[in-house]
Formats: C-alpha cells, structure tokens, sequence
C-alpha cells in the first residue's frame, strides 16, 4: 500500500527548473533512497514535500491526502518529519529541550496550568520528559539530556536530529545526506539505527545519500534525479546496472567496484 | 563627600529599583520581539503610552461610578491591570498582523520604518482621543495610594540616612516584579515558552517540528504588549499626570536597558532595566556632588547613556548577551 504518493512534480525558481515532473511512489514500512549528483533537485524535493517550497506544480498525496499548500507545521503534523544535511539544531537549547520541541503538537500545558501546577499538566509534563528520554536512550544520547545542543559531538548531534524527528511521531521520516561526514563505524551504526527505526515504529523513511554502500546496502527502492528529472528508478541492483544511471552519476569505476 | 553618597543609597536603591522594573518590563516587550523577529518594535513605548491612557481613563470611569469608594484600591488596581493587559495585548498582536506580517519577507529596514510611523499614529490617536473627550492631551489620573512608609534604614547603620516609600511605588514594585517571574516561568516551562525560544533560534526548523510560527510571533507580540501596557497603568498611577508623549523617551530609555543587557535575551533585558533605573538615580541624587555643581541632576540620563556607552565598548553583545557568530 502506497503512504506517499507524488505526481508530477515541478518546481521552477525563476527560469531555473529545479525539478520537473517527478513522479514517485512510497509504499508504506519501506526505505527509499532518492540519489543523484550535486544540484540534481533532491534538497529541493525534500523541501517541497515538508511544505518549505510550493512545488509550481504537481501533487504530494501522504495517504490519499493532498499536503502540497499547507504550511510546513501542518505538514509535520500530518505526518513527516525531517533532518537536515547540514544539521540544524536549536543550539543554544538542552538535548532534551530540542526532542521536546518536536513533541509540541502533542503537549497541551499552558500557562495555567504551568501556574496552578496542575496535576494533569504535571503528569504530562513527566511523560513527555520520559517518552524523550526513551528516544534519546534509543539513539543512544540518553546519558546527554542537559547538555547543551551545539556541544554535542558531530555524530551525536546527526543522532539528536533523528531523535527530535521521532519525537513528533511521523509516519514517513525524511533523512538528507544522514551518513555525511560519518566515519565508517558510524555510518554503520547508522544503517542499523536506520532499520531498527523502520521496524520498531512502523516508519517509512526517504533518504538522501550520498554513500553508495550505504544507500545499495539499505534501500529497497531507488530513485535517480538527475538535473531536475527523475532518469531511473528501481531496485539497487537495476539501478547499479542502469547504464543511464552510470552515465549521470556512478561513473564506471563504481560499477566495477561494486 | 563620599559619608553623604552613602546616606542617600538607601533611597536611591529603592528609587531607582522602582524605576528600574518600569524599565525591565518594557524591555522585555523590545527583546522578546528583537529575539524572535530581529526587528527593533519602536511601536512598544507607545503601547506602553496607551496602556497608561485605558489604564486612567478606566479608573477615572470607575472612580465616576462610585466603585473607588466601594472597592478597595488594590482589587480596582489589579481589575484595570488585567482589563489593560489584555486591549493592549490585542492591539500589539493587531499591529503586528496588519503592519509586520506583510513584511516579514522584507529587508530589515522597512518594517523599523513602520514601526516608527506606527508608534507616531499611536500618539495622535491617543493624542486625537483625549482631546476630544477631556479638552486637554494632558491627563491626571485618580491618586488612589496616598500612604508613605518611613523606612528607619538608620537605624540598620548610622552611615544610612532614612528612606521613604510611597505606597504605589511597593505596588509597582511587587506587580513588575510578579509579571518577570510570570514570564520567566513561561519562556522557560511552557511548551509555548519552549517554541518561542525554538523559533528565535530557527523559525524554519520550529516550523518543521510542527511549531506554527505565526502563532508563536502573534502570542510574543501579545504577551511583550501586555506586560507594557500593564506598566503604562503603574507608571500612570505612580506619576499621577501622563500625556501622548510619555512612551518616546520611556521607549527609548527601555531599549537602552534591552541593549545593555544584550538584547534578544530576556533576563539580560530585566537586568539591564533594573541596572539602569538604579544608575539613573545614583546620577540624579549625586550629580551635584560628584561634580561640584557643573552638573546637576537634569544630566541623570548622560550620566546613564554614558555608563551605557562604556559597557558596550568593552562587551558590545550586552551583559548577558551571546557573541554573535557568523553564519556561514
């Protein structure tokens, strides 16, 4: 069963394409892997299906919904949720702090009851702490809780991103370049993460990568842009031997490797 | 010299304390908005004017009805304060959704203009209102505190000369100081407090994790308009007489403490507020002396600008502010 479906989709900036007509179909509890040379439109992709750009035109369907022309917090919301490839973090605030903002849909405490001391908001409150502990415990940042975001190292500040993503409870979880800048021990670390992620909370995740071992070792779907157009798209192992794909992208050296 | 410095300190401290949380809540109208928006709100002083215009015109209303003599002065005080709170609050979200959301994609510059047109249409409305109705811009409220308090500090230390209090200064006092806490606990403890430090810091990013950034800039515009058009109600009870022109310098001077505390930061802004009342003081009950009569009193506010001036040649972030680092 297909989550998330996108058809056509053109985004132009000025008399730059970005991207043009990209379709592509997401079934649900996969892992996708959108791949293609620097400025092949796939930041841009991202951004349109988040709701930071309106795509020119096309449609973005998450479960049969229409979510292109919502704002971004409304995007989140319905169910997608993001990191970024150069970590955007609210640096200043605690690790907990951070995967606290992303539960804001689900937090209900006002002033009032902040105030009065409700019991009800207090009971909220503690739960909301100990569901962002579970998942900075699961990506394994738990002894970290008050440190400051921007003192974290690289590799815990990527996991935090995920952990924060999580905490809004997403149904498609959108990683761009996750594994940049990782040692191999990390990237390995991340692949699992990845898979037990996908099947603990039932995720779809999309990711864009740069990583070719780790994109064939962990996608079950490819899909290639390339200059804005989508030039291939398949299993790995399609893609691996797609001579268009090569031309664009892998070069022949990658193939022989591979 | 320095024996007759000392014995004013007692009431230079509770002067310029008092002064000093008028300043501090202002400031943290400026600093909130600076903070979320990187935009100088020259409008808030003139919040702050009207909130003391509702504010008189409310408790004139009620003294007209009799309620004044049939309430105590405290129950009337904190009715108004909330009344105010609350139309100023509407009016700050009000300008930021007619005038500063339209703008929001624009160079920085535009929207200070606005702001300052803004803040001059406030003062001739006001100004427009009052005419009307009173004949003369220039209004005098109800004296609803009358009592002093004699503070015996000299008989704490004999270096003390003793301190007087009016009544409406504790008011002041005590109801800035419950509106700090209050936002403190918000800014710091509620999942709203939470967005809006989320926003400040990334509003693309807060929106990405489902925060509605135009609920968190309207609720920042409401809550800094608010707690400045309550203080327009304390400063307009404290000093009896107010008119159109009040929240310019008042503004100005609010910005200053937001700036010497490094702005954007809310504690920084309370500091700030209450350093410089305190320095305005010192300044206006030892001028004189310090000088040897070149100087007196009226120079209070070189004497702050001044101080201010020195702070931020050696720390240009502000006290508790963050040097800013470049983003690359």
């Amino acid at each position: 069963m297909p989550i998330l479906e996108v058809q056509n989709l053109t985004k132009k900036f000025g008399g730059l394409t970005a991207t043009q007509e990209v379709s592509m179909t997401v079934e649900k509890s996969s892992i996708t892997a959108v791949i293609g040379p620097n400025g092949a439109g796939k930041t841009t992709f991202f951004n349109m299906i988040t709701g930071i750009y309106q795509p020119t035109s096309g449609i973005i369907l998450l479960e049969n919904e229409k979510i292109n022309g919502l704002k971004p917090h409304d995007v989140s919301k319905a169910g997608i949720s993001r990191t970024f490839q150069n970590i955007r973090l609210f640096n200043q605030m605690s690790v907990l702090e951070n995967v606290l903002v992303g539960m804001h849909t689900h937090l209900k405490a006002g002033l009032l009851g902040i105030l009065f001391n409700l019991p009800v908001i207090r009971k909220e409150e503690k739960e909301a702490e100990m569901h962002a502990y579970h998942l900075l415990d699961y990506v394994g940042l738990a002894d970290l809780l008050n440190e400051k975001a921007t003192n974290l190292s690289y590799g815990a500040q990527r996991r935090l991103e995920i952990a924060r993503a999580l905490a809004a409870n997403p149904k498609v979880l959108l990683l761009d370049e996750p594994a940049a800048g990782m040692n191999p021990k990390e990237t390995k670390d991340l692949t699992e993460l990845i898979h037990r992620m996908r099947q603990e909370f039932n995720l779809t995740v999309i990711l864009i990568e740069h990583d070719m071992k780790l994109v064939m070792e962990i996608s079950e779907h490819i899909v290639v842009l390339d200059h804005g157009v989508k030039i291939a798209e398949g299993k790995p192992e399609d893609i691996r031997n797609n001579p268009k794909v090569i031309e664009a992208y892998l070069g022949s050296g990658a193939v022989q490797a591979g | 010299m320095l024996n007759e410095i000392i014995q004013t300190i007692p009431q230079v401290l509770i002067d310029g304390l008092t002064l000093g949380t008028v300043y501090a809540v202002i400031a943290l109208g400026y600093t909130m908005v600076y903070g979320i928006l990187e935009l100088i709100n020259f409008a808030h002083g003139e919040i702050f004017m009207t909130g003391a215009f509702i504010g008189t015109t409310l408790l004139l209303l009620f003294t007209g009805i009799g309620w004044i003599s049939a309430l105590p002065a405290i129950v009337m005080l904190l009715t108004v304060l909330i009344i105010t709170a609350v139309l100023t609050g509407l009016l700050g979200m009000g300008i930021e959704r007619l005038a500063y959301r339209p703008l929001r994609h624009a160079p920085r510059l535009i929207p200070l203009i606005t702001a300052i047109g803004i803040s001059f249409v406030l003062q001739d409305i006001v100004r427009f209102i009052a005419e009307l109705s009173k004949g003369s811009y220039i209004v005098t409220g109800p004296n609803l505190f009358t009592n002093q308090l004699l503070l015996k500090t000299s008989s704490i230390s004999s270096i003390f000369n003793d301190a007087s209090i009016k009544a409406s200064f504790v008011i002041v006092l005590v109801t800035a100081v419950v509106m700090m806490i209050g936002l403190d606990i918000f800014v710091n403890r509620t999942k709203w407090g939470m967005a809006m430090r989320a926003v400040a810091q990334d509003r693309e990013t807060a929106s990405l994790m489902t925060v509605n950034v135009n609920k968190v800039i309207a609720i920042t515009f409401f809550i800094g308009s608010a707690l400045g058009g309550a203080t327009g109600v304390l400063f307009a009870v404290q000093y009896g007489t107010i008119d159109p022109y009040i929240g310019f310098i008042l503004g100005l001077k609010a910005f200053t403490a937001a700036v010497l505390g490094g702005i954007g930061n809310i504690r920084g802004a309370m500091l700030g507020g209450l350093l410089l009342g305190v320095l305005e003081m010192f300044a206006s009950a030892n001028l004189t002396l310090l000088t040897g009569g070149v100087f007196g009193a009226e120079y209070k506010d070189v004497f702050a600008f001044a101080i201010l001036i020195t702070v931020l040649l050696f720390k240009p972030e502000g006290l508790l502010g963050k040097p800013a680092t470049e983003k690359v």
